[in-house]
């Protein structure tokens, strides 16, 4: 018997279904959903923005960063210094200079943290990141650790980012094509570099490949990715603080990955959703008796996740794989 | 052309805390002649050829790879100035096909090796360059299997396939027959006879039938050092090295 890819980079074609049903749902929300749901699934969206950005360390080069959440913080920042107190910024060079603030800062900080291997590699990218949380933290010029407001959404002419309506399409429209650049980045010879860093990096180096220059250009990508999550994430919530680096969010992030399933990038966005929708469910929990089941939120998710990956391995996207295959390819999700 | 040296290794040493694993080894690999390492588990065969390939860094010594120095250069740097190597335990891409293991060493030598955007797949002379590896050494028809599941000798194929996609002069192979059945050694035997043509090639090998039919000049290892270096059949008449290392075997 033999596959032409035995691992998760390909989506069986249930889940491709799966996927596009999924992006019907989001395309029609906000016309059937309430305000008040249309602004969580935005935030689920920015958060699948992120996750992917963590998926091309994680799952594609096999980098498991602790520290991912400085990038998406920074460009976060960025945006906050660059509104001014009175009036909107415009959209079009924010954008870009903030993406390429993050990027910067990975390209610096992947310049010392990808020569280490495995565990060494989660130790420095933590380190790094928490430098970057104190040096906001302890800074009341950065801000301090209230943070900063963002006082006015970034305007963009056309794209006016203070009106809801286009805030979602626009964080759907880069979830869209953060997902398709990831997808063709995937099977490019960079990303088959990637992969082949990821299973025997010591064979990448026999057969020629400088793996160094591979693992930094990932980890900018992967920085300036999160960079535009987090700018978008500080144009809806209208405030940044040091919590956006710190290292909750980073693991919220590696959860969200495994969660979702690693290394196929749809699998980041279905674990984005799942995690910030089980969240929400969990917070929301009824007290019984004297006992407050929402406030112990952690406890259920830390359950949650342990139950997971100990029935579904792949994530949800491999088990909804496997489902389908069973079934045959129905449109059951 | 047959007497071009292409790797020329001067008094190479390597150590390991008090312990020389390799001391004052010179070697040359010429163009068109395999130049086989034999000796005893623990001579230092494989440290050598570490230190050829760029996977160690020699204590003290020269290599040098068509007549540029390369001694301490990163291994994708030697990778790039033309040498290529296998290993003696397996080192391939276990959960990727065939093909993709091959295509991946391939791809090293191409220009387009750093695009973003366009597929892998798609490019001409990577894709022959790989197709050529393949046939080569016999794995066409097993293009599609996954790495991981075809079998030992087959794996083995696949560990010079790889190699060969590089397209190197100078050939390491380290103990390429280990663990196979006599009808994949005969072929591998066959393939190495057919690769010397056009390679200057060392390898390092236990099989003795498979070392004599092969090599052209043969160096004896014990302890990390040279006993014996020559013409095979002078080599076999040697009482050092009968001494030393043939005469407990045979």
């Amino acid at each position: 018997m033999s596959t032409a890819k035995a691992n998760i980079e390909t989506l069986p074609r249930g889940v491709q279904v799966a996927l596009a049903l999924g992006l019907v749902a989001l395309a029609a929300f906000p016309f059937v959903g309430s305000d008040f749901y249309a602004q969580m699934v935005a935030r689920m969206m920015i958060m699948a923005i992120f996750a992917m950005s963590l998926d091309l360390l994680q799952g594609v080069t096999g980098l498991v960063s602790l520290g991912h959440a400085a990038f998406f913080g920074i460009a976060g920042y960025a945006l906050a210094f660059m509104t001014p107190a009175g009036e909107p910024v415009s959209l079009w060079w924010t954008l870009p200079l903030a993406v390429l603030g993050s990027a910067l800062a990975a390209l610096v900080i992947g310049f010392f943290v990808v020569r280490t291997h495995g565990i060494y590699f989660i130790m420095v990218t933590m380190a790094f990141a928490q430098m970057v949380f104190y040096l906001f933290f302890d800074n009341k010029a950065l801000g301090g650790s209230d943070g900063i407001y963002v006082n006015f959404k970034p305007n963009g002419g056309f794209f006016d980012l203070d009106n809801k309506l286009v805030f979602y399409y626009f964080t759907l429209a880069c979830l869209l094509g953060v997902y398709f650049f990831l997808r063709r980045l995937l099977f490019s010879p960079f990303g088959r570099a990637l992969a082949g860093i990821r299973v025997n990096e010591h064979r990448m180096c026999a057969m020629g490949f400088g793996t160094f220059g591979y693992k930094l250009a990932a980890f900018t990508l992967a920085g300036a990715l999160a960079g535009l999550a987090g700018y978008l994430w500080g144009a809806q919530t209208g405030y940044v603080n040091p919590e956006l680096m710190g290292f909750h969010m980073s693991a919220h992030a590696i959860m969200m990955v495994i969660l979702g399933g690693m290394g196929n990038f749809a699998g980041a966005i279905v674990g984005a959703f799942a995690f910030e929708y089980v969240l929400h469910v969990f917070k929301d929990l009824p007290t019984v008796g004297a006992f407050r089941l929402g406030k112990h939120w952690q406890l259920w998710m830390g359950l949650f996740i342990v139950l997971l990956v100990v029935f579904a391995p792949r994530g949800i996207l491999g088990l909804a794989g496997k489902l389908l295959q069973r079934k045959g390819v129905s449109h059951d999700q | 052309m047959t007497n071009e040296v292409l790797l020329s290794a001067r008094q190479l040493t390597k150590r390991f805390g008090g312990l020389a694993a390799v001391n004052e080894v010179s070697v040359d690999l010429w163009q068109g002649r395999i130049h086989a390492v034999i000796g005893p588990n623990g001579a230092g065969k494989s440290t050598l050829t570490n230190l050829l390939s760029g996977d160690l860094p020699p204590t003290t010594g020269t290599v040098t790879l068509g007549g540029a120095d390369v001694t301490g250069h990163k291994p994708e740097k030697i990778s790039r100035c033309g040498l290529g190597r296998s290993y003696q335990k397996t080192n391939i891409f276990l959960p990727f096909t065939v093909w993709d293991n091959v295509r991946l060493a391939a791809q090293s030598r191409a220009p387009q090796a750093w695009r973003w955007l366009s597929r892998a797949t798609g490019f001409a002379q990577t894709n022959e360059r790989a197709e050529r590896a393949l046939e080569l050494a016999g794995l066409t028809p097993r293009r599609n299997a996954v790495a991981g599941i075809i079998s030992h000798g087959e794996q083995r194929q696949l560990e010079i396939a790889m190699t060969l996609a590089t397209e190197p002069q100078v050939l390491l192979l380290d103990e390429p027959l280990a663990g196979m059945g006599v009808a994949e050694a005969e072929r591998m035997v066959q393939l190495l006879l057919k690769l010397k043509q056009a390679h200057a090639m060392m390898l390092v090998e236990h099989d003795m039938d498979a070392v004599f039919a092969l090599a052209d000049h043969l160096t004896v290892m014990v302890n990390g050092q040279v006993i014996a270096s020559g013409l095979p059949a002078a080599v076999r008449g040697d009482s050092a090295v009968q001494a030393a290392y043939l005469g407990e075997e045979h």
